[in-house]
């Protein structure tokens, strides 16, 4: 390893050319860090013709860009991936390594946190740069890596003291994007490919994606109904609130279960993590794996027949009332106001 | 034939978490927890019992853990597992996933001879998902992760088909491989009645010695050996038996500590009860209005 910096890396995932939102989420937050310690922020970009991805990377904050290019290199694949960022690690000795924590992103991290001896931190909602005292010694800028564990009964703080590189995987969704003001040129610095036979030993032969229509991160509102709806008649209630408002529909895992929505629109541990300006949960009784996709939200609002319900206890603004009743009076309502 | 080897790991029942398991300092009280067999990790074991179903073979299975760990060894070979390991040590203890992931690829090289190494994507407790690729790649081996399915398997190539972004990929790969499997890959199969029978007498060191209470050494050995000879030890394999580094085992191999643990509790703050009548709703509006929050 080289001398110890205090520059932070972000892998910038790509699928077929197309780079991930959760890449330029952890280059906002990536810079965040890097300022509180005095260090630089480097996005890791592999590919094969990453142009304009790299660009991208420079509005979010990058200071620089390392680059490696290869027709061998444009789908994901673990072992070249794995090898060509270990390696740079190995040399360059970031203090902070982040990715997304995606399929890709759990598949890659791991491997490289291993090549690399590096503790590795997963499914982190949120990090902070602090000095810290653990076991009667003092450690600066150390990374605060915290995230939800059993299921998301706890929430754990996790440090890796004593190592000179710290990992971490983080949720999409969690992290705020926007991108600098004015135009931004960073460093860029190609590194050629190598090739090593182990890197075919896996190929891929085919593959098969779908391109998700609904896009709930992007939403400034989002009406998102539960189980407590009852039928899909009913849940379409949730489309008309949502509609009015001008927002988008979203649903509980019961409710997908149910049929009442789609599940590309499952909010959750297991579905989307959203962090909209407005959330209103319609017969929702918030679960703790419902809220971990939504407490974040701006403003929370919950509309629920029982007031011990949980979801109260997350919400900004309560309403005890059936659904069925208080989402027309609402839409009626929000109406005439805007006569 | 192939011989599959899978790792296998005892987590507390965390689907299953009441009140009085959350301790008032915000940790969690594992004893108060029952102790489950992953279930991922039955998935995985299932996979190996299908390519060992039509190509034939044999199936380690692995864990690394507390001794009560044997409870869920046995139930691997009520399924079918042909043998199953124990790797417990004191010094494994407060392992995060790199140390882990050390032990038990030192464990796969000293039992050596494997085609597949079959794992769970992810463990109910810890939910890192990171064991898998660790121990491959300390193997030196290829991984297909989030695999759904196996489509093929000739001579020495795997295809598979695993779960991308929105969608799937198909893979091919050479042996051997370390594989982890998503949950709803194939159904575990519910323990055989006549493995039950033959195999509810399957013992590890530990439980011998239990047995043998008072009696000299030597019984002991005559036990294992019998045992053995029966196809019912569970074998345990320590620190020394793998001539481990202990640098790298245990909490002294984690570099990652946990600093804080905070039981989950609700906000709450600044919750405004608002009327389900029109006034209410119309206030309600009006202070978003004004937020730029609506409108
Ligand atoms: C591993 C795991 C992962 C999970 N992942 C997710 C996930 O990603 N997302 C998710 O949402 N869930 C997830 N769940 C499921 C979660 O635990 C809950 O079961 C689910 O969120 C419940 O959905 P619900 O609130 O719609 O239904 P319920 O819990 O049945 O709640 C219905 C609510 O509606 C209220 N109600 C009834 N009638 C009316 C009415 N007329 N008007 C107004 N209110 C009414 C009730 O009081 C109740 O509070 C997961 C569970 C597990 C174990
Ligand atoms: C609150 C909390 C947070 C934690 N956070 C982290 C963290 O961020 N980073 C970190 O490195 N460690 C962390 N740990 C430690 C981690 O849980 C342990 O290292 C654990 O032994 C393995 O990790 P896992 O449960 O996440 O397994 P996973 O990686 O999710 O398991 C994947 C698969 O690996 C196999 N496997 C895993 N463990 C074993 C085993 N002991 N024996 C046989 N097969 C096994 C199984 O097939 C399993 O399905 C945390 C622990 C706690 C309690």
């Amino acid at each position: 390893m080289g001398t110890m910096t205090s520059d932070v890396w972000v892998f910038i995932e790509q699928r077929s050319g197309k780079p991930a939102d959760v890449s330029f989420e952890l280059l906002c937050k990536g810079r965040k860090l890097a300022h509180a310690m005095g260090g630089s922020l480097k996005a890791v970009v592999l590919g094969d013709q990453m142009d304009g991805v790299v660009t991208e990377t420079f509005r979010f904050g990058a200071d620089e860009a390392l680059v490696i290019e290869h027709p061998a290199l444009k789908q994901y694949r673990t072992m070249p991936y794995g090898r060509i960022l270990s390696d740079l690690i190995r040399i360059h000795s970031p203090r902070i390594v982040l990715f997304g924590a995606t399929i890709i992103g759990r598949d890659l991290a791991p491997r490289v946190a291993s090549a690399t001896r590096s503790g590795l931190t997963a499914d982190c909602t949120d990090l902070q740069i602090a000095d810290v005292a653990y076991l009667r010694k003092e450690y600066k800028n150390l990374l605060l890596q915290i995230r939800p564990a059993f299921g998301g009964n706890i929430v754990a703080t996790i440090i890796t003291p004593e190592n000179p590189v710290q990992m971490a995987t983080v949720r999409e969704g969690v992290m705020e994007m926007h991108p600098l003001d004015g135009a931004v040129a960073g460093r860029v610095t190609k590194i050629p490919y190598v090739p090593d036979p182990e890197d075919e030993l896996v190929t891929i032969i085919e593959q098969h994606r779908e391109e998700n229509r609904v896009n709930l991160k992007a939403a400034p509102i989002i009406v998102a109904g539960g189980y407590g709806l009852g039928s899909k008649g009913n849940f379409k209630l949730v489309y008309d609130l949502a509609h009015a408002l001008g927002g988008e529909v979203a649903g509980s895992r019961a409710a997908v279960d149910a049929g009442f929505v789609p599940p590309e629109r499952q909010v959750g541990q297991t579905g989307v993590t959203v962090r909209p300006k407005l959330y209103i949960a319609v017969g929702i009784s918030g679960a703790i794996q419902h809220r971990a996709g939504m407490q974040e939200s701006n403003k929370i609002i919950a509309i629920n027949t029982d007031p011990d319900a949980p979801i109260f206890g997350i919400s900004h603004y309560g309403i005890v009332g059936d659904a069925t009743e208080v989402v027309p009076r609402f839409i009626e309502v929000f109406r005439n106001k805007l006569k | 034939m192939y011989h599959s080897i899978v790792l296998v790991k005892q987590v507390p029942d965390t689907a299953n978490i009441t009140g009085n398991v959350m301790q008032d300092d915000g940790t969690v009280n594992r004893a108060k927890l029952p102790a489950v067999f992953n279930p991922e990790d039955r998935v995985a074991l299932e996979m190996a019992l299908r390519v060992k179903d039509q190509f034939g073979g044999k199936i380690t299975a692995i864990t690394m853990g507390p001794p009560r760990a044997s409870d869920m060894l046995r139930e691997c070979l009520y399924m079918g597992a042909d043998q199953a390991i124990l790797v417990s040590d004191r010094k494994f203890a407060g392992a995060d996933t790199l140390a882990t992931s050390y032990v038990l690829s030192e464990a796969v090289k000293k039992i050596g001879g494997f085609d597949f190494i079959f794992g769970g994507r992810q463990a109910i407790d810890g939910d890192t998902a990171q064991v898998g690729p660790q121990t491959s790649e300390k193997l030196h081996l290829p991984q297909i992760t989030y695999l759904e399915e196996i489509l093929s398997i000739e001579g020495r190539t795997v295809t598979a088909r695993r779960k991308i972004e929105g969608g799937y990929e198909v893979v091919r790969c050479t042996l051997p491989v370390l594989v982890t499997v998503i949950k709803d890959a194939v159904e575990p199969r519910p323990f055989s009645a006549r493995r039950v029978m033959s195999h509810k007498g399957a013992k590890s060191l530990l439980e011998i010695e239990k047995m043998a209470e008072g009696n000299s050494l030597l019984y002991v050995d005559q036990l294992v050996h019998e045992f053995e000879s029966r196809g019912l030890f569970i074998k345990t394999l320590t620190m020394d038996d793998l001539k481990l580094d202990p640098e790298r085992c245990g909490v002294a191999g984690s570099p990652t500590k946990v600093f804080k643990v905070e039981s989950v509790v609700l906000s709450g703050g600044g919750r405004e009860m608002v009327e389900p009548t029109k006034t209410g709703l119309g206030k309600l509006i009006d202070k978003l209005m004004d937020d730029h929050i609506l409108g």
